[in-house]
């Protein structure tokens, strides 16, 4: 504290009074809406920039599925880009398309837009403090995204284009400038961009860990957290253990093409008409180190979803979640193991057999904390009464979709049956029903729920069922066709697969998804159009317009500085809905109970 | 409203299991499997969709039924006021973990047949993967590789049908994966590796051989054939190959022995 305190008082000495009005008034609209420390407005922040970069990443999308429906058509809008080709995709920039879809959907959009956003919007008012524990390095952990988006984004620009050798960025692909017009500058700045989001996250990671530990209100045990805290909290634990080797990984490979250091290039490769000059290293190495990260973070661009997801469904379904304690086990259980599974992305690398098998009965078994939480979410609804809201629909479908992504996971989980399926749209099917129509699908839910505490209004729940509906029908109409072409084993990342006998009479298929998809990124236009109008005219919520029991509902909407108005103080946790202690269907955490005495006044908050 | 909604989600059960329905009718379905161990992991696929398939039809199927019933619009009853159920918790904890833990040991001999059980034969062939190609390497008459009278091909694979075929799997620059779909096999080339890769064909015919894993911009054209003979087209074919190699390059490797 004593730091801050001298921080904000130097300015002072310094400064002369009689500065006009003007100066001053630019200097609190900054510290207000831009370099904010108030982690709602940093929540918002997150939120706005990652929506924006949804946007351009799902347009990076179709234009993939124009080249797998149409290949080698004209491309309609992107074709301008393309100009020297005729307006036709050139296949260096397919790969480099596939690459930026998943990089900028992974490390511009899903991780930042959970912990980030919600994370940053929630964590506090959640469990009642009045903001987090260190909001310099919270504002700072917004701003040291900015480097990440600019390097992305220019690295669209530069001379070969984008990073083309896949968001996973395998060496020696990646590592040798020569190996694909990609891997010049769009490599480099793809690893700086890389390097920015891991400093962003681990700022964010120490602060909502602190921030859960230290700052919960009086009576907010841990085991009256709200799940999408247990979710966010754990999350910052994989971050922060993760992370490292990430970073590490991305400056070795920085290394090797800059200083030529060969940490993952083994001798006397000649790569594109170069002999390269480094040796000793291998390119294993780097998929080890890679996805010592990458598997957790499977984890933490999904955990948040699965909390966020637990609430809302409580709320509509009016009834006490189901199995609150089996289900913060599992949550920590899919972390633990999370970190003992990653080699079953390399069972056919070339990697030890017996090492798979070990990685191959881990894997096997981290499906069983998802079993768990998914019964424990039927068993949520079962004797409920389900309000089918939009929030409740899009958390619903999270669900139906997870059932999906995850079943289909236990077939890449045995190994043979990964020889086969591995690298093929099996697996295409299998991340985007998690990511996609299980995470994104609990994003929305948590706009739409969240939304008037955020904004103060109502989202449009007619058009946000209309939006819900496209995008669900659409969705699989796009994906669940992918688990077939799976099965006829046909490749991912290929710029025109047809030229192959075995996949020839697969283009059919793939013109119906890309017409699907091209739905589902219009629609949408709907979801915009709501959001922002609702932000103006929507009808006003009032605090608590969901009759939901959590902390943040207690709070005005949307929270003034320092979010609440009184000392909450906990009595119990957040999903006592359809309690017989009281008459209304919902219990708030901060009510006290019948025939308590008046609470202690509230002196010993922090 | 409530009726609609439960029948949508209705519908991820019903479309999911007419989409594998009707997959194998119009060929969107598994390859033709022409290797031995292509049976074994067949099966095992068939096994997992057969277990997933009952597991995905209970739970959308109780989803469906939930939401059906206990929505709002008619379901007048008090919730039921309940935290869960502790011996719930550990039936449907210990049956999933007691499955899972099946497939994982039911698997292991098709992987370490497919990975672990390498052949006792010396390697039929050599495979080098490389930007945007398979250069393929015969040993010559003296049945080794790596000497001067090795038979060079080009995204050409010949291999006798019936008899096991052991062939090792290089990189010149970048990954590769070597994917036989109609064999079920698939191999990333790891520059700085040799790795071994073994198939039993049990049909004669010509297939495809595709690159699995992103090696640049022509990624998508690093197309091989593979053709399984009877023994006797085999030996045939290597020797006329043989005969072709020797008789544009005689001179020139006789030449090469002098220096
Ligand atoms: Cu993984
Ligand atoms: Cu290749």
């Amino acid at each position: 504290m004593s730091s801050i305190t001298i921080g904000s008082q130097a300015p002072a000495h310094g400064h002369e009074h009689g500065h006009d009005q003007a100066h001053a008034h630019t200097a609190s609209f900054l510290s207000t809406y831009v370099f904010s420390k108030d982690h709602k407005v940093i929540g918002i922040q997150f939120l706005f920039s990652t929506l924006l970069w949804f946007l351009v990443g799902g347009l990076l999308a179709l234009a993939v599925r124009w080249q797998l429906a149409w290949p080698w058509s004209d491309v309609p809008l992107f074709g301008r880009l393309y100009a020297a080709e005729g307006g036709q995709m050139a296949p260096e920039a397919y790969t480099m398309l596939v690459t930026m879809h998943a990089s900028v959907m992974i490390f511009l959009v899903i991780i930042p837009i959970l912990a980030g956003a919600f994370g940053n919007f929630l964590i506090p008012l959640m469990i009642g403090a009045d903001d987090m524990a260190f909001p310099t390095l919270n504002m700072l952990s917004y701003w040291f995204m900015w480097p990440a988006f600019f390097f992305f984004g220019a690295s669209f620009f530069v001379e070969g284009g984008g990073a083309a050798a896949g968001w996973t960025s395998y060496p020696t692909l990646s590592s040798n400038p020569p190996a694909a017009p990609g891997s010049m500058s769009g490599q480099t700045l793809w690893l700086l961009g890389l390097t920015f989001v891991g400093i962003s996250s681990m700022m964010g990671s120490v602060n909502y860990m602190t921030t859960i530990i230290q700052m919960r209100a009086p009576g907010m045990s841990m085991f009256r957290l709200p799940l999408t805290i247990w979710a966010m909290f754990i999350t910052a634990v994989l971050q922060a253990f993760a992370l490292p080797v990430l970073t590490a990984a991305g400056f070795m490979q920085l290394m090797d093409r800059e200083l030529g250091t060969g940490f993952f290039t083994p001798e006397g490769s000649i790569i594109n008409n170069t002999i390269s000059t480094a040796g000793g290293g291998s390119p294993l190495l780097w998929q080890h180190l890679f996805w010592f990260y990458s598997h957790p973070a499977v984890y933490i661009m999904i955990l948040p979803a699965m909390g966020m997801v637990s609430d809302i469904i409580a709320c509509f379904a009016r009834k006490p979640i189901f199995g609150y304690k089996p289900m913060v086990y599992s949550i920590a259980g899919i972390a633990g193991l999370g970190f003992i599974v990653w080699g079953h992305h390399m069972f056919v690398s070339g990697m030890n057999p017996i090492l798979g098998a070990t990685f191959m009965v881990a894997t096997m078994m981290i499906a069983l904390p998802s079993a768990i939480k998914t019964f424990n979410w039927l068993g949520t609804i079962w004797g409920g009464k389900v309000q089918f809201t939009t929030p409740m629909l899009f958390a619903l479908a999270f669900v139906s979709m997870f059932i999906i992504g995850g079943l289909s996971g236990i077939f890449m989980a045995a190994t043979p049956v990964d020889i086969f399926i591995h690298d093929t749209y099996f697996i295409v099917a299998h991340f985007h029903y998690v990511l996609f129509a299980g995470t994104a699908m609990g994003v929305w839910g948590a706009i739409y729920f969240w939304y008037p505490k955020m904004f103060g209004r109502m989202m449009n729940e007619f058009w946000g069922k209309v939006h819900f509906f496209l995008t669900f029908v659409f969705l699989n109409g796009t994906f669940f066709p992918m688990h077939v072409l799976g099965a006829v084993g046909f490749p991912r990342r290929l710029a025109d697969p047809y030229h192959y006998e075995t996949f020839r009479h697969l283009q059919p298929m793939n013109q119906f998804m890309t017409l699907c998809a091209i739905g589902m990124v219009a629609s949408q236009i709907i979801f915009v159009v709501n959001f922002f109008y609702s932000m103006f005219f929507g009808p006003i919520a009032g605090r608590n317009p969901w009759r939901a029991n959590g902390l943040e509902w207690t709070a005005p909407s949307p929270p003034g500085h320092g979010n609440f108005d009184f000392q909450p103080i906990v009595y119990r946790g957040p999903y006592e809905y359809g309690s017989p202690e009281t008459t209304e269907d919902f219990y708030p955490q901060t009510q006290p109970p019948p025939d308590n005495a008046p609470p202690a006044p509230p002196g010993g908050h922090h | 409203m409530g009726r609609f909604w439960s029948i949508l989600f209705l519908m991820v059960l019903v479309g999911g299991l007419g989409t594998f329905a009707v997959a194998p009718v119009i060929n969107h379905w598994l390859p033709k499997d022409v290797s031995e161990h292509g049976r074994a992991i067949d099966g095992l696929f068939y096994f997992i969709l057969g277990l997933t398939g009952v597991v995905f039809i209970a739970t959308e199927g109780v989803m469906f039924w939930f939401l059906w019933k206990y929505n709002s619009d008619s379901h007048s009853e008090p919730v039921k006021f309940t935290h869960g159920s502790h011996s719930l918790e550990i039936v449907w904890t210990i049956i999933p973990a007691a499955t899972l833990l099946f497939i994982a040991i039911y698997q292991m001999n098709a992987w370490a047949a497919a990975k672990m059980r390498k052949p006792e034969i010396p390697p039929t062939l050599e495979v080098t993967a490389h930007q945007f190609g398979w250069s393929i390497r015969y040993p010559g008459t003296d049945g080794e590789l790596g000497t001067k009278d090795d038979i060079y091909l080009e995204n050409e694979l010949h291999v006798p049908v019936d008899e096991e075929v052991l062939l090792e799997l290089k990189s010149a620059d970048v990954l590769h994966s070597f994917f036989l779909p109609n064999f079920r096999v698939k191999q990333d080339a790891v520059p700085g590796m040799k790795i071994p890769v073994w198939f039993r064909p049990k049909a004669e015919g010509k297939y495809d051989i595709v690159c699995a894993e992103l090696c640049g911009w022509g990624h998508y054209k690093m197309k091989g054939q593979i053709l399984v003979q009877s023994r006797r087209d085999f030996d045939l074919w290597l020797s006329q190959k043989f005969a072709e190699q020797s008789a544009v390059k005689g001179p020139a490797a006789a030449g090469a022995s002098e220096e």
